[in-house]
């Protein structure tokens, strides 16, 4: 199981310091040790994205990195996208209103990947909304009302 | 293109946003493993490699020294914990043959993800770590993976059934003996078709995930599970564990998906119930994603044999059907009822004469489970006839958009009484049709083809299309009854107008994605006149929601719902009997308008809901003999099912020399009746949609002869993601029911029982002019450039260069 190893991560702002076994992923770090749950787990493969946050301002599947990687590093989580006021985040408004989720587990996950897929591409066409996002997967909505609630962030953006 | 909003008065048919979805958003909803439990022991389930093997022998000792490992049990070591074996609820025959199912197998196994032993542990980690070092002899077994195999008994599931058939239910429907063969042998066309319906795996985005935290004192337990049905699986541990019912309490948290897999009783929530109990501390489970694809239900499975007769115009005149249905290794709670339920919509929208024959046999094979998955033998049902229908009309040699008017049921048909016996409420096939038609450019679709098609072209058109009845709200007690369902099929609401008039409405759904919180409060806001931010909607919480029948088969709207718009009546009729009394008037002047009394007549003389609410929680002036409080509750049992339809029509470019294929155009036109939220029914069609289109072009478990899955994680079951969707274009009809006060039916499954037969047609109708006439699902690039080849080394060179079913 490996001997513990001390690292610090700041999270949504605050900086977390715990001794980790070097095998822990950085999402079992932030749901178990930090005790953000806002993160999911969908798969054991790296394939459904429920697990996405960002590193550094950029969404990475937090399955993909081991909490050690992250020592030292930014970490945003869907916990930290609205404002202290509750205000929602531009992109959790535009999933609101165009009824982008369903069951919502997919959704952090998505709203993580979408808002990081703007930063890139401000201006996204539809298909580009859809190959940015095909590292995430749903099961409830077919996709069509989060790729409108991607280009309508965008648009309200612009 | 979406719908337009309809104009109304109240805010029923408005685009009401959702209350559920700031949780969602924010990452604050709490999912069953999102609890923080302080003590619990996590448990890990070492499950079977082999397909059918006997187990020799299990050595936990190894496991159960592992520091931080609390227990280790086997199947044998539990086997005196369960008073009954795991529920099938669905005794279809009398006959029929179910095996003994435990949570844990006890002395072989017959599927691979049979659990064969458990650890708990401190944490998940070591648990997992634990199942690593038990050691399994195994005497593995030949085990039957193909149904024709398992249906010839070659090797045998459960030995001491002697057979793999675990029943065989007819329905011969004949105005006259011999109607059915009568009608065939006068047919001036029939056709006769195989369709395979793969299997498929549900596959949620959350995993299950299960919680039980016992009371100290040999009190209450309760259990945290991520199910579709906390009232049902309540009865059913009661009734397998022995718990006292009335100490057990079920509570479904923010459920990450269902789709029919979480209609179930599974192993892993005995489990955790009977060793929390037993050890008197919190048990916890965490489904892994692999796990999940052999440990958790599969959906469809089966073979269909369709055969229909049709005069020469083309109007359907006898239909069989033979179905073979793999249940899997074992019986789980609806698993033999799935097909029968298709059994009803084989006619599809069509008037068929009283000449309908169907037979189902139920087999046995060494894999996991079948049971509900979104449409539970309706899409099936759907995908025979409407793939047959195509069928008929290639026979014919007519479009077979043309082919299914000639045999719509007519809306002056309605109420329709079927060849089955039931009952359709209300229906305009041709009007949905027409729409979709529109939408599409049916006849400009039609041109492109034969201008595109020609010979020596690589990428093909195709036009499909599928119209399609779906039987849902799940349903008239009696009816359940009649084919041996052991449940009813009512539903509880309670509406409760507190002192200061906001309202509480707790009902016995139990919703996992479809916002019964927004639209029960829009039912109840415009029931009441008030707004629904005034309505909380309590739910999936048996010790808040004691009663209820939960969320599957399009019921939720149409029984559950409709049971708080009765209850919010019979409130409200108990509000007019204190406000007649207060105002001196007759309760026959009084009129409930814009959330107040008002005296027929009498325009200034008027008492706001709002005070009688206040006054029937200080009682003090209320009429003699009524009791104090505005609560009613009601307790619904449809008189009918609901039966929702449409046309979905879709449009497809296939490459020939890759087999590659575009979806270009979906086009779903869905009445269900009156729409509560438009917004909500939108995002059922677009979900039900593409879970249909999936299985045509994307997804299948995959096994090997052995009985392994090779499609057991995400990487390998090609669950669609937004770049393999097209979008998708909805059109609407409104015919309301007529057997419920809100003019309902329900919408979740439509859109999954609607895509499949319209993508598949469209296939086919791409490359009938190279001599294709039927594909398997999924339609991969490699099985559609297969089955050209096919044709192409069958068919002479006198084909049609011209492709379309014209």
């Amino acid at each position: 199981m490996g001997v513990p190893v001390e690292i610090t991560v700041t999270v949504n702002g605050t900086a977390h310091t715990h001794d980790v076994e070097p095998r822990m992923l950085l999402v079992q770090y932030i749901r178990e040790v930090v005790g953000l749950t806002g993160t999911n787990i969908g798969c054991d493969t790296s394939s459904c994205g429920a697990c996405s946050l960002h590193m550094n301002g950029e969404a990475v599947k937090s399955c993909t990195v081991l909490a050690v990687q992250a020592d030292g590093q930014e970490v945003g989580t869907i916990e930290g996208m609205a404002a202290a006021d509750g205000t929602l985040h531009p992109m959790q408004q535009a999933f609101m209103e165009n009824h982008g989720l369903q069951c919502g587990y997919c959704t952090p996950g998505m709203v993580m990947a979408a808002t990081s897929l703007l930063q890139e591409n401000p201006n996204p066409t539809e298909d580009d909304v859809r190959l940015g996002l095909e590292g995430n997967l749903c099961r409830c909505t077919g996709y069509h009302n989060i790729v409108k609630s991607v280009l309508a962030a965008a648009s309200a953006d612009a | 293109m979406t719908i337009t909003d309809e104009p109304t008065t109240g805010v029923i048919g408005k685009r009401v946003l959702r209350k559920e979805d700031p949780v969602l958003l924010t990452g604050e909803a709490v999912f069953a493993n999102d609890m923080k439990v302080p003590g619990a022991l996590h448990m890990a389930v070492l499950r079977s490699p082999y397909a059918s093997a006997g187990i020799v022998s299990i050595d936990t000792s190894a496991a159960a020294a592992m520091p931080g490992v609390h227990a280790v049990y086997t199947g044998a070591e539990l086997a005196e914990t369960w008073t009954a074996p795991m529920p099938c609820a669905w005794a279809v025959t009398e006959d029929m043959k179910s095996p003994p199912h435990y949570p844990i197998a006890i002395d072989s196994v017959h599927y691979v993800g049979d659990g064969v032993a458990v650890v708990l542990a401190e944490s998940d980690a070591i648990a997992h770590d634990a199942i690593e070092a038990i050691d399994v002899e195994y005497d593995a077994r030949d085990a039957v993976v193909d149904l024709t195999d398992a249906l010839s008994d070659r090797v045998v599931v459960h030995e001491e059934l002697g057979t793999n058939s675990s029943y065989t239910w007819n329905l011969l429907i004949e105005e006259t003996d011999g109607a059915v063969q009568a009608a065939f042998d006068s047919a001036a066309h029939t056709v006769s078709e195989r369709y395979v319906q793969q299997r498929l795996i549900p596959m949620a985005m959350e995993p299950r995930a299960v919680v039980a935290i016992p009371q100290p004192f040999g009190g209450d337990i309760t259990l945290y599970t991520s199910t579709q049905i906390p009232h049902v699986l309540k009865v059913m541990i009661a009734v397998t564990l022995g718990v006292p019912e009335h100490q057990l309490r079920v509570v479904a948290p923010a459920v990450g998906g269902g789709f029919g897999a979480k209609l179930d009783v599974y192993a892993e929530e005995l489990l955790c119930v009977a060793l929390a109990r037993q050890l008197g501390v919190p048990v916890r489970w965490n489904e892994t994603r692999s796990e999940n694809t052999v440990a958790t239900i599969q959906g469809r499975g089966q073979i269909q044999h369709m055969e229909l007769a049709a005069d020469s115009s083309g109007k359907l005149t006898a239909m069989r059907v033979k179905l073979t249905a793999d249940m899997g290794a074992y019986l789980q709670l609806i698993t033999p009822g799935i097909p029968i339920l298709g059994a009803f919509l084989y006619a599809g929208v069509y008037d068929l004469p009283k000449a309908y024959d169907f037979s189902c046999t139920g087999v046995f094979t060494n894999l996991t489970p079948t049971d509900a998955y979104r449409g539970a033998g309706r899409p099936e049902a759907t995908y025979a006839i409407e793939r047959a229908m195509d069928a008929l009309a290639d026979e014919i040699g007519i479009d077979p958009l043309e082919l299914r008017r000639r045999n719509f049921i007519r809306p002056e048909q309605f109420p329709y009484e079927a060849c089955t016996g039931l009952v359709y409420d209300s229906g305009d096939h041709d009007k949905a049709a027409t729409i979709a038609a529109d939408l599409i450019d049916y006849a400009g679709v039609r041109a492109r083809q034969a201008e595109q098609n020609v010979e020596g072209t690589t990428k093909r058109l195709g036009l499909g299309v599928s119209s399609y009845f779906e039987m849902c709200g799940l349903a008239p007690s009696r009816v359940l009854a009649s084919l041996n369902y052991s449940a009813g099929g009512w539903e509880a609401a309670t509406v409760r107008i507190l002192p200061t008039s906001k309202v509480q409405v707790v009902t016995g759904t139990s919703p996992h994605g479809q916002g019964h919180e927004t639209s029960w409060s829009m039912i109840v806001a415009d029931k009441l006149g008030i707004d629904p931010a005034d309505v909380d909607v309590l739910h999936s919480d048996t010790a808040i929601a004691p009663l209820g029948m939960d969320t599957y088969g399009s019921r939720s709207l149409p029984v559950g719902g409709v049971a708080v718009g009765m209850a919010c009546d019979k409130v409200i009729d108990k509000a007019k009997q204190i406000a007649a009394h207060q105002m001196e008037a007759s309760i026959d002047d009084l009129e409930f308008v814009g959330g107040e009394f008002r005296v027929a007549g009498s325009p200034d003389r008027s008492m706001p809901l709002a005070a009688i609410a206040f006054s029937a929680f200080t009682a003090h002036d209320l009429p003699d003999g009524l009791e104090p409080n505005l609560e009613a509750q009601v307790t619904y049992d449809p008189p009918n099912f609901s039966w929702p339809f449409g046309t979905h029509m879709c449009l497809v470019e296939v490459d020939v020399e890759t087999g590659d294929v575009d979806v270009l155009q979906y086009v779903a036109v869905d009445d269900c009746g009156n729409q509560v939220n438009p917004m909500i029914v939108e995002g059922q069609v677009h979900g039900g949609v593409v879970q249909g289109l999936a299985q045509a072009l994307y997804e299948r478990a995959d096994y090997d002869s052995d009985g392994n899955l090779r499609t057991s994680t995400l990487a390998d079951y090609l669950v669609p993601a937004a770049s393999d969707v097209p979008p998708i274009t909805l059109g609407h009809s409104v015919t309301p029911s007529p057997t419920n006060p809100l003019g309902v039916k329900g919408v979740g499954e439509a859109g999954t029982i609607g895509a499949a037969p319209a993508v598949m047609n469209a296939i086919v109708d791409a490359l009938s002019g190279l001599g294709v006439h039927d594909m398997e699902m999924p339609a991969s690039p490699n099985t559609v450039w297969s089955a050209i080849q096919a044709a192409r080394s069958t068919t002479d060179s006198t084909s049609s260069p011209t492709g379309g079913n014209q």
